[in-house]
């Protein structure tokens, strides 16, 4: 580990004129259950406007936030992961752009600027984790193809904008409607790739929380997140959160493309508790749709080296796909007793949920410390990986092996 | 819902910052390797390979292979199917 972080450190970063670039460390921690490919080649690196993140793929971008900024519950902008599917990602001009809404189960077709969807429609604000589907994708044994996530493909942000139901109110959302599908300005550089196009049920479309956001912690959205507007979908994975958001389709069929059906799939039940998406499920597999309940400890990592005396603090941040957390409980003898961490401030259900649990290991030796995050419907984390071809929905407790010494 | 050539010629000031560090990945010389390039880079940079290495078998690389081109539309040609897979399997494949 040490020869590779020797390696690692010595690779040049290539010198970037960005502002307020902010280095965390020189080399990234990453999860050692990565392929080492993936360990190898993730690197830290400048994306304009963004600190270093560990690059997965240059192109199309997927780069994955540092776990140190999960220190704090709200992850800066200039930090949040940025992943996409396709590489033709144009430079949205704000003035030039519209969000059109139409669709054969929608009443009307309307078109609006930025300018006239903030005059028009109430402003709304939601604090919420967008998780990509395949966070920590590269911790699964075996492993499964796909971009290699380490545990940072996620990010907690306030998020302000119109609530996606008053713009479909508005156009009219027919009773023979089924679903709303969602079309961005980015697509592929092939003809034939499929471009990214998402559908949500109904019912989630016109969920209250469901907004096109325009800004992002007090700010406009950075372009790597979406900008001119995008779709926050608080509760399920970044899949359906639409950056670039152009098209709105309100359906009166399922919408059965590439991205919606074989992509962005769940053997049939596996994850028992996730939320339904009827009119997508076959008899073999299910959309995948909402977070399930996970933690992340930031305070300490696998191999960590404690003194006898101090107090070791195990903290991190909990969340779920919207019940909110109930608690956080902390093991640290491999799971034999568990204690209640104390929980920081709640920012709503759909937000992380700051946790700590501190205390003095009584003797030197090894221990492993072990972290269980409950929503409020008491739903908790796997001991064993539920493993699915496409690496999602891993939330498997961590067991992080921990040296005091004396 | 969209063309690609749709895309390039509405709402934009252009396309996104190019990304100065896809020219550092260099993948192993090897037979091959020149197909792998021609084929791949148009829709994605070249470091997709090493980050899925090295846990792939023979039938695991044949599979990206065949993925790519039926869903992604990769314009691969029927022979140059096999030495692309041939060539991910022996240099970013499981041992």
């Amino acid at each position: 580990m040490i020869n590779r972080r020797r390696f690692l450190a010595s690779l040049s970063v290539p010198a970037l004129s960005l502002p307020s670039l902010k280095v965390v460390a020189a080399v990234p921690w990453q999860p050692a259950e990565l392929p080492s490919g993936a360990a190898d080649t993730g690197i830290l690196e400048g994306l304009a406007g963004k600190v270093p993140l560990i690059k997965r793929s240059y192109r199309p971008p997927n780069f994955e936030t540092p776990i140190d900024y999960f220190r704090d519950p709200i992850t800066p902008n200039n930090a949040f992961f940025v992943r996409y599917h396709l590489a033709g990602i144009p430079v949205v001009d704000a003035k030039a752009w519209r969000l059109k809404v139409s669709g054969d189960a929608a009443g009307r077709t309307l078109e609006y600027d930025l300018a006239q969807l903030k005059r028009e429609f109430e402003m709304a604000e939601i604090v919420a984790v967008c998780q990509c589907s395949g966070n920590r994708r590269g911790l699964f044994e075996p492993h499964v193809q796909g971009v290699e996530w380490g545990v940072g493909a996620m990010g907690n942000a306030r998020w302000k904008g119109i609530r996606l139901r008053d713009v479909l109110n508005k156009a009219g959302v027919g009773k023979d409607a089924v679903e709303v599908a969602f079309n961005g300005a980015d697509g592929p550089a092939m003809p034939g790739t499929p471009d990214f196009v998402k559908s949500l049920p109904v019912d989630k479309a016109l969920h209250e929380h469901t907004l096109i956001a325009f800004e992002m912690n007090g700010k406009p959205l950075p372009h790597w997140n979406g900008f001119p507007a995008r779709l926050i979908v608080p509760g399920w994975t970044g899949t359906y959160w639409m950056k670039h958001l152009t098209e709105i389709d309100v359906r009166t069929k399922p919408f059965s493309e590439f991205w919606m059906n074989p992509a962005y799939r769940i053997p049939a039940g596996v994850f028992p508790s996730v939320d339904r998406f009827p009119t997508q499920e076959t008899k073999a597999n299910q959309p995948i749709t909402d977070i399930v309940v996970n933690s992340l400890v930031t305070s300490i990592h696998d191999g960590h080296k404690a003194k006898l005396g101090q107090v070791l603090d195990v903290a991190g941040v909990a969340w779920d796909g919207g019940r909110g957390i109930r608690d956080v409980e902390v093991s640290a003898d491999g799971g034999q007793s568990w204690y209640l961490a104390r929980l920081g401030k709640d920012l709503g259900p759909y937000s992380f949920r700051t946790f700590s649990h501190k205390f003095r290991p009584k003797e030197a030796g090894s221990l492993v410390v072990m972290v269980r995050a409950f929503n409020t419907r008491g739903d908790t984390q796997v001991s064993k990986l539920l493993h699915n071809p496409a690496g999602y929905h891993h939330n498997v407790i961590p067991r992080i092996r921990v040296e005091v010494l004396a | 819902m969209k063309t690609p050539l749709a895309i390039a010629t509405i709402l934009t000031l252009g396309t996104a910052v190019a990304l100065a560090g896809e020219a550092q990945v260099k993948l192993k010389e090897a037979p091959g390797v020149e197909k792998v390039r021609a084929n791949c880079v148009a829709c994605h940079s070249l470091d997709y390979i090493p980050l899925n290495s090295p846990f792939l078998d023979q039938k695991g690389w044949e599979a990206v292979v065949a993925k790519m081109t039926k869903a992604f539309g990769a314009p691969i040609k029927a022979e140059d199917a096999a030495p692309i897979a041939d060539y991910l399997a022996s240099n970013y494949g499981k041992k």
